[in-house]
């Protein structure tokens, strides 16, 4: 019985032919979403701004327009509402807490502005019920979004030293521009649409590393046992790795990506945006690790040398008197 | 044929043994029940049993089962949630202040496998429901209180070996400021308090008759280090007075405090009990001096400080002039019960001090017969102002003379102090009092609240998830790889296994992200069977036999699976590391995901797969 396929496996497609227009689309994405992180900024959930986040539960789905005059008569400045998940759900977003303690403080007792929230909007025919809520300082969320810089910091020179140690420098920084660039599109995607970056999403776009250094890894495994083993020109070495990983990369991004839809679809509102962001992150990272990694590699002139650390330690010996 | 060593399978064997094991006790599921623990003095026996038992049969509540657990506390099992609410209400109008009664969810894992250390996960608080609060501790306070004790013991030093002085001062940044009489001895003082206070660090100040004394900053480190620590332990008391279940108080870096409670909705009433920072503080009222005079001007004698009483709905504030030498403070004290004074019946509270604070007690008490002693009732609290659009925090003291009684005999460990309000405050008093006093004050920064219900839909949402990210890659598989498809997904299946039984084991909290972990995990780990299906498929169009295609695949596919799967695990590691709450489940999940994939990936699908073509001498093709 023969096996199926997705991909024929005497594919023999040029990638590197392809380079100069593979590293300029993916230049141009890079330039596309850093412009958007800088001039639209990000859309931060309350985990990185603080203040008040409250999820409410109707009888029946509220009008969200009346919601929000209620809320304003009531004292609260600017609040935000939107729906949440399904029709009956809203979430209320408060900048302005210090308000809301007040009001909801009886002489000097901090009340609970989820209760004083819920009050103002419940009507008798349709009450409204308290799902989460979450008060945030600044403080925290500030913190919040270093700790996010450091985990990717972390990671990028985690990466950097691993693959120098099991590969070799040339590889390692190749694959971690193959990987930021995924990341930096994935976070551009959400400045572009203004979908909420929470932590969950952070969570996603460092999970997305993971996920897309690993993809890249499994073909520059693939270059060094080549390199070692046929004799040929770096560029018919690195095109041939490619097409030989293409199947299994396909395969595997697949996969993953149906676990994540699966998440997006069943996992609800709270885990859609982490899967949004591994969702497109898969797709990101399976055409870099494709069409990105491997044309850096050859941009920084990888030779059969590099992998061959004896030789050079056999050179150094030679020139000894 | 394949070789793969006899040890190996009996590996794989204990390996899903073990799992199995430790992954069973998250199926049964728990009972909502209450949980009622025995307070100072009563205790759990037969006889309260009885009493619940009539008590729950008036509130018409069927219980599942009552009994008395291991550690003392009796347990009550329901069928509901709103059985155990009801029930908790029964229970705590009939029980009173004797017990604390709290809702729990008590486990049904059988005996056996509790003697194993078999034990469920624990639900985060995103899937349970509860309160988190993320508390800062003020230690400028801790410290500023350590300087004034500092003070405190210069002064006391100097009065009793008679030098005089004219002033002890906390200089602001923190070291202590004497200023001699003129009639002093420089040089004696300077000796007394290189003797008798030998931690501190004496300096001379600008004129010989002025000297500075500081605290060593790894003293400083230690008031920081302990003050933190208290706190953790003072909350832990009032939170056990608050009744909930399993709570987790965790110290968060060096100044702020993680306080989780599974179950509690009512935040305004935590937050009360919790940021309470009431203390007690016992003075001498100060004889002499002009009250009126200092009110006006603000002239106080240099040993006393202006109070005022707490007022009350007809009566106003009044001030009054107390030693500034405190005599006993709350941290001093061990005990306090809300009671009734036997002169005047007005509500009371009846003090327990420790040995120290009954000595400090006793020698003032001894000597001042007749004079006046008062409790100062101290609460800070914490304000939040809006200056130019940015939110300030400050934190208002509130110093108020609760009682000023006569010391009509020489007090000892046990006192009552009496004139408060209401029962209810002198129930509350005792309450804050004998859970202790916070070494700093703190605040709140951070509060998440979640629903009973949209816990309860989380499981659901996440587990529905997590099945079907399943089913996704083994239909895919079964379809794809067909034999050795069979052969991945009963590799991925025991991986699902691995994980919860690890994560059991580690006693990790199962977070909704963290079942997103899994979820992913499968599609992290479907990496490592795809490798090495591809390699094999490589390896017979190469025209190698089936079973030198199976062995070279696996052995080739193993280093690519390390070195891939490496990587990630960094990456989950940095989310571990810098991630706070439920990414920290999601972290947690996704490393012991991997790590158990590259074993079932690896070793038990080869061991599968040898199993099955192995023994085949005269292997033709295989369902790759």
């Amino acid at each position: 019985m023969k096996p199926f396929n997705v991909f024929p496996y005497d594919s023999n497609i040029h990638f590197m032919r392809l380079r100069w227009i593979s590293l300029t689309v993916a230049g141009l994405l890079m330039f596309v979403a850093l412009g958007a992180m800088f001039t639209k900024g990000f859309n931060f959930a309350l985990d990185f701004t603080g203040g008040v986040g409250i999820e409410l539960r109707f009888h029946k789905a509220p009008d969200v327009d009346d919601v929000r005059n209620r809320l304003e008569k009531a004292g609260y400045s600017n609040p935000s509402v939107q729906t949440f998940g399904t029709g009956t759900d809203l979430l209320v977003r408060l900048q302005d807490k210090p308000h809301a303690e007040k009001v909801g403080a009886v002489a000097g007792e901090t009340g609970s502005v989820a209760q004083d929230v819920r009050r103002v909007v419940s009507t008798p025919d349709n009450p409204a019920e308290v799902r989460s809520s979450a008060q945030i300082s600044p403080q925290v969320g500030k913190e919040l979004a270093q700790n996010g810089v450091y985990a990717l910091l972390f990671v990028v020179f985690g990466f950097l030293i691993y693959i120098s140690f099991r590969f070799e420098l040339k590889f390692a920084i190749a694959a971690i521009i193959a990987t930021l660039h995924d990341v930096v599109v994935v976070a551009g995607w959400f400045a572009l649409t203004g979908h909420e970056f929470d932590l969950t999403v952070l969570a996603g776009v460092l999970s997305v590393m993971g996920y897309s250094i690993n993809d890249t890894i499994v073909v520059f495994d693939r270059v060094r046992e080549n390199f070692r083993s046929v004799r040929a020109e770096p560029a018919e070495i690195l095109n041939r790795s490619v097409n030989q990983t293409l199947s299994r990369t396909v395969i595997t991004s697949f996969v993953a990506f149906l676990t994540v839809l699966a998440l997006y679809i069943y996992g609800g509102g709270s885990l859609q945006g982490m899967a949004e962001s591994q969702m497109l992150g898969i797709i990101i990272g399976t055409l870099s690790s494709i069409f990105v990694a491997c044309p850096l590699l050859m941009w920084l002139g990888v030779t059969k040398q590099d992998l061959m650390p004896k030789a050079k330690d056999e050179a150094a010996l030679a020139r000894r008197p | 044929m394949l070789e793969y060593a006899r040890w190996k399978y009996v590996l794989i064997l204990l390996v899903l043994l073990v799992s199995t094991l430790y992954a069973l006790p998250n199926i049964y599921p728990q009972d909502p029940s209450v949980q009622v623990t025995a307070n100072h003095g009563s205790t759990v026996d037969k006889a309260m049993q009885a009493r619940v038992e009539n008590t729950l049969k008036k509130a018409s509540v069927r219980s599942k089962g009552i009994e008395i657990s291991k550690d003392g506390n009796l347990l009550v099992r329901l069928f509901d949630a709103n059985e155990q609410i009801k029930a908790a209400d029964a229970l705590r109008g009939e029980l009173g202040s004797d017990y604390v009664v709290a809702l729990n969810l008590a486990s049904t894992v059988p005996d056996w496998l509790e003697k194993i250390g078999a034990k469920p996960m624990l639900l985060g608080l995103d899937l349970q429901g509860g309160v988190h609060f993320l508390m800062q501790v003020d230690q400028q306070a801790a410290l500023a209180k350590r300087f004034d004790a500092t003070a405190e013991d210069v002064r006391t030093t100097l009065r009793e070996n008679g030098v005089a002085y004219t002033a002890v001062e906390r200089r602001p940044d923190g070291s202590v400021l004497t200023t001699l009489a003129t009639n002093a001895d420089p040089a004696k003082a300077r000796q007394l308090i290189a003797k008798d206070l030998p931690n501190l660090l004496l300096e001379d100040g600008t004129t010989d008759r002025q000297f500075t004394v500081r605290i060593p900053q790894a003293e400083l480190d230690k008031v920081s280090t302990e003050a933190i620590e208290q706190n953790v332990s003072t909350l832990r008391n009032r939170i056990n007075e608050l009744g909930v279940a399993e709570p987790i108080i965790q110290r968060q870096g060096t100044d702020r405090v993680v306080v989780q409670l599974p179950g509690v909705q009512d935040t305004a009433q935590a937050k009360r009990i919790l940021g309470a920072t009431a203390t007690l503080e016992f003075r001498g009222v100060y004889e002499g001096g002009d009250i009126q005079d200092a009110v006006k001007t603000g002239n106080v004698p240099p040993d006393a400080r202006l109070f005022y009483t707490s007022g009350k709905p007809n009566i106003p504030p009044r001030p009054v002039l107390l030693k500034k030498r405190v005599i006993v403070s709350g941290d001093q004290l061990v005990g306090a019960q809300s009671t009734r004074s036997q002169d005047d019946g007005s509500p009371a509270v009846s003090i327990t001090l420790n040995s120290a604070g009954g000595q400090r007690m006793f020698d003032y008490s001894s000597e001042n017969v007749g004079k006046g002693l008062a409790v100062v009732y101290i609460e800070r609290i914490p304000e939040v102002k809006l200056v130019d659009g940015k939110e300030v925090r400050s934190t208002r003291v509130k110093e108020e003379v609760i009682s000023i009684a006569n010391i009509r005999e020489t007090l000892g460990k046990n006192f009552i102090t009496s004139g408060l309000d209401s029962p209810k405050d002198a129930a509350d008093l005792a309450l804050l009092l004998r859970a202790g006093a916070l070494a700093a004050p703190m605040e709140f920064v951070d509060e998440r609240t979640v629903g009973p219900s949209l816990g309860k839909e989380n499981v659901d949402r996440g587990m529905t998830a997590v099945l079907y990210s399943f089913s996704f890659a083994l239909i895919f598989f079964l379809f794809y790889y067909r034999m050795f498809g069979v052969i991945t997904c009963v590799a991925l299946l025991l991986n699902l296994l691995m994980v919860i039984a690890v994560m059991s084991i580690l006693g990790a909290t199962l977070t909704l992200p963290g079942l997103a972990g899994i979820a992913l995990t499968v599609g992290m780990s479907v990496d490592a069977n795809v490798l090495i299906n591809e390699r094999i498929r490589e390896e017979l169009r190469l025209g190698l036999p089936p079973l030198t295609a199976i062995k070279e695949g696996y052995e080739r596919a193993a280093g690519t699976i390390a070195d891939a799967n490496l990587t990630a695990i960094l990456a989950g590691v940095a989310l571990f590391a810098f991630g706070t709450g439920p990414v920290k489940g999601f972290a947690v999940s996704l490393i012991v995901g991997i790590a158990t994939s590259m074993y079932t990936a690896v070793s038990v699908s080869r061991g599968i797969a040898t199993l099955m073509y192995g023994h085949r001498r005269k292997l033709k093709s295989i369902a790759v």
